[in-house]
């Protein structure tokens, strides 16, 4: 296949999801000429949310129609590094997205902001424990930014999500019955809360009753017809049920496809490339300064796209297997201790707890909408005391009822000890799907020193690159937070009046599996700080290495949370392009001095 | 035995070679609904072997209808022909190396592959315990048979038996209850048993109608209600 070499643009993005649409609007509202590259296909609506074709439980959560394929690409994985890492050959544990709109497309909605004492984790966690506190092998560290500074982000990204919510304070006042464990806002939800469905009504109920705090999860679902500061518009969502990958064929589930592209498809500043898959960065000579990349077009040739700016917005960690085949920032080395590229990869633990309740009382399991729910933060972040417990981090416990449908309850089957077939298979799998409830503990996951991310030895993926390798285990720490929460819900359920209740908590010793579906919540690998020793990107996203790179999106997360990374993703996005138009821009160079 | 069922088993076995004999016996009252419908990657014997597994798999009870009267059968039959049972969906290439089975699926083989060897491998297994083909079985001779191939160390080959028990459970509950658009599912059954609306998507009505049943029927995208 030839190389061609196109126009030179100011900005090219690699990746057509939430980051990467955020940080074309804003960079063409600053008049720059930007190129997104889509490694995977078009999408719309209009083709992949049609009714009723579209919803199709098979094809859209057991064939991935909008999620990745790994035939081309995946990863390795391991438990730790004396084993050899196998690729990860089935969509299990994890599903990344692919085509425009990447994981912004088949995500559920949840959107909230993050828990301010989780931005500065470790200072909070020194002061109010010290430092002895944290366990030996945890890389336990700062965000760089304040909750005050990405307030403004966070208004803004619910403005254009549409985000349905009930505020606790505006301005310092209480103004609602809202989460009493979030922060202060400049602003109320530009929606008010979705209803809940009878799992979170019963929840909601039996949360205060043992004493808890619960309130509506903020969801980019929207409750009634909105028009965003775009002037994109969404319907009111109608808890069809078909939320967590799926097109949402109501326009009410916040997508970059609804929220930002279409306004963005009519700027001549902006254009989009499907079917662009970015092979590396290309840097010169100093390897300090990016001048583009070099893609793969649909029919194969190789492509070469230089740029002045260079945004990698793709999914975390395909942001950070491009840092490292591209030579950006030095990998990191568990062992010495050395290199940033690949440190303090992270993922989200979660677990689910079911309740059954008396065959009168039919939950309706099917009706859902994806971001929507009750919550309770009491054991989330630090909202509780750690002192006695000795560990760190917290889960807000939830139901969020997205939508089960007819195989993922066949899959589910019934209460445990029953088989998994067969007769007594079918009686409690159908009783689990009218009679129970639902509810998981969505855990914080910390950083360790040797849970990394780097480059396979062995297997490549369908371009040659060596495949991105993950070596990853739960620790001690989070399996005890997760089952001090989960201990907690028992009051939940025995207030629901639950005929029979299974609380589901890690166990100890039982390695991460990559056969079952946990979350697609992963983060890390390239995280954002204050010290160039520890973080690869600085309080802005920008490497330190490399000026002209912006890295957006969980990647920068130097530890999990309890929180969804949507939310957070999308504040940082905004509060990153709000430093390049206002700094960047008019004087291009490190934005922190290393 | 009823003349009528006599005449409805000697037309099963016409249509589709003695398809689950055994379970039309038992179900007496409600006989699987005769199939037009022949098999394309599926040979004759493979065929025999996926219909008395689907049928112990998902049984027809009291709690609704069994995986043949769903159609389950023809559903993974025509899986078989989407890229999905060529492997499209999976990362394929080499080396295939073996590991923890917390780390997944390592094998060199496809759906398709999956089933060819994995039929094969069971058939040669039940004439190995029982001498006679597993679809001749009597029900509670398939199920301890299943159960071994679930739960046993048995391998074909290369190939676990539990990993093709679980791809053929799993692509019987999909058939159950997948639209009725990819063959299974007939006549919404599977959504009926489960109180699933299928396509019905709205139900702004309905949310706040707290523990209440759902009152409207299934729907599926074809607009076949009942």
């Amino acid at each position: 296949m030839a190389t061609i070499t196109r126009r030179s643009v100011d900005v090219v993005i690699v990746g057509g999801g939430w980051a990467g649409s955020i940080m074309a609007k804003e960079l063409t509202e600053a008049g720059q000429r930007v190129v997104m590259l889509e490694r995977g296909g078009e999408r719309s609506t209009a083709a992949d949310g049609a009714y009723p074709g579209s919803l199709d439980e098979l094809e859209g959560n057991y064939r991935f129609k909008i999620f990745q394929k790994l035939q081309k690409t995946t990863v390795t994985i391991r438990n730790n590094i004396s084993q050899t890492a196998l690729p990860y050959r089935q969509l299990a544990a994890f599903l990344p997205g692919e085509g425009v709109g990447g994981a912004g497309l088949h995500w559920s909605g949840v959107h909230l902001r993050i828990a301010p004492d989780d931005l500065t984790l470790r200072s909070t966690v020194i002061s109010k424990y010290g430092k002895s506190f944290i366990p030996e092998g945890m890389n336990l560290q700062d965000y760089g930014v304040t909750y005050a500074e990405l307030e403004p982000f966070f208004d803004k990204a619910e403005k254009v999500f549409g985000t349905s919510g009930e505020a606790y304070t505006v301005n310092g006042k209480v103004v609602g019955n809202g989460n009493v464990f979030a922060p202060d806002r400049s602003d109320h939800f530009p929606l008010p809360p979705l209803k809940d469905v009878t799992g979170a009504h019963l929840f909601r109920k039996a949360a205060a009753e043992a004493g808890y705090h619960p309130y509506a999860i903020p969801a980019a679902n929207a409750s009634r017809q909105y028009t965003n500061p775009y002037g994109a518009q969404m319907g009111p969502c109608n808890f069809c049920g078909y939320c967590s990958g799926y097109a949402c064929y109501m326009y009410s589930k916040a997508s970059p496809n609804v929220n930002i592209l279409p306004v963005l498809r009519r700027n001549k500043l902006f254009e989009i490339r499907p079917n662009s898959t970015v092979l590396h960065v290309t840097l010169d000579s100093t390897k300090t300064r990016a001048t583009g990349v070099t893609y793969l077009d649909e029919k194969g040739n190789e492509v070469i796209q230089s740029a002045e700016l260079v945004i990698l917005a793709a999914f975390q960690f395909n942001n950070v297997h491009l840092m490292l085949v591209s030579g950006i920032g030095k990998p990191y080395d568990p062992v010495a201790g050395t290199g940033v590229v690949g440190r303090n990869f992270v993922y989200q633990n979660i677990s689910t707890t079911t309740a059954w309740l008396d065959p009168s009382v039919w939950t309706s399991q099917f009706i859902g909408t994806g971001g929507g729910g009750v919550a309770f933060d009491d054991f989330n972040s630090e909202n509780f005391d750690h002192g006695p417990l000795g560990f760190i981090g917290g889960s807000p416990v939830w139901v969020n009822q997205a939508g089960v449908k007819a195989i993922a309850a066949a899959k589910a089957g019934g209460p445990p000890g029953t088989p998994r077939w067969g007769s007594a298979w079918k009686s409690g799998m159908i009783d689990t799907y009218k009679h129970a409830v639902r509810m998981d503990a969505h855990g914080s996951n910390m950083a360790y020193r040797d849970v990394f991310l780097d480059l396979d030895p062995t297997w490549k993926d369908a371009f040659g690159r060596p495949l991105l390798r993950m070596t990853f285990d739960w620790k001690d720490n989070d399996i005890r937070m997760n089952r001090y929460v989960v201990g907690k819900i028992a009051a939940v359920t025995k207030a629901m009046g639950a005929r029979q209740t299974h609380l589901g908590m890690k166990e100890f010793g039982q390695p991460f599996d990559t056969r079952f579906y946990q979350t697609t919540h992963l983060g890390g690998g390239a995280v954002m700080g204050s010290d160039p020793a520890t973080s690869a990107l600085n309080r802005y996203l920008q490497c330190w290495d490399v000026s002209n790179v912006f890295v957006i999106g969980s990647n920068a997360f130097p530890q999990g949370t309890g929180y969804n990374p949507t939310g957070m993703v999308a504040a940082l996005a905004y509060w990153s392009a709000h430093h390049i138009r206002t700094t960047y821009l008019k004087n291009p160079g490190p934005l922190v001095p290393a | 035995m009823p003349p009528s069922l006599l005449s409805r088993r000697n037309l099963l076995q016409t249509l589709a070679g003695a398809t689950a004999l055994t379970a039309c016996a038992r179900l007496a009252e409600a006989a699987p609904p005769e199939s037009a419908y022949r098999p394309v990657f599926f040979t004759t014997d493979e065929w025999r072997f996926l219909h008395a597994a689907c049928d112990r798999l998902i049984p027809h009870d009291a709690s609704g209808p069994g995986a043949i009267e769903l159609g389950v059968p023809e559903f993974i039959d025509r899986q078989m022909e989407t890229p999905y049972a060529y492997g499209a969906l999976w990362y394929m290439q080499g080396p295939h190396v073996t590991g923890p089975a917390n780390l997944g699926y390592q094998l060199p083989y496809t759906p398709r592959d999956i089933y060819r060897r994995g039929i094969a491998g069971a058939r040669a297994l039940a004439l190995q315990m029982h001498n006679a083909e597993f679809a001749s079985l009597d029900a509670a001779t398939r199920d301890a048979f299943l159960t071994e191939l679930e739960t046993g160390t048995h391998q074909f080959g290369d190939l676990p038996a539990s990993t093709f028990f679980g791809h053929l459970l799993g692509n019987t509950q999909e058939g159950a209850f997948a639209d009725p658009i990819h063959g299974g599912n007939k006549g919404l059954g599977g959504w009926a048993m489960t109180g699933f609306p299928g396509a019905r998507a709205d139900f702004m009505d309905w949310v706040d109608q707290y523990g209440r049943e759902y009152p409207l029927g299934s729907v599926s995208i074809s607009g076949e209600t009942i």
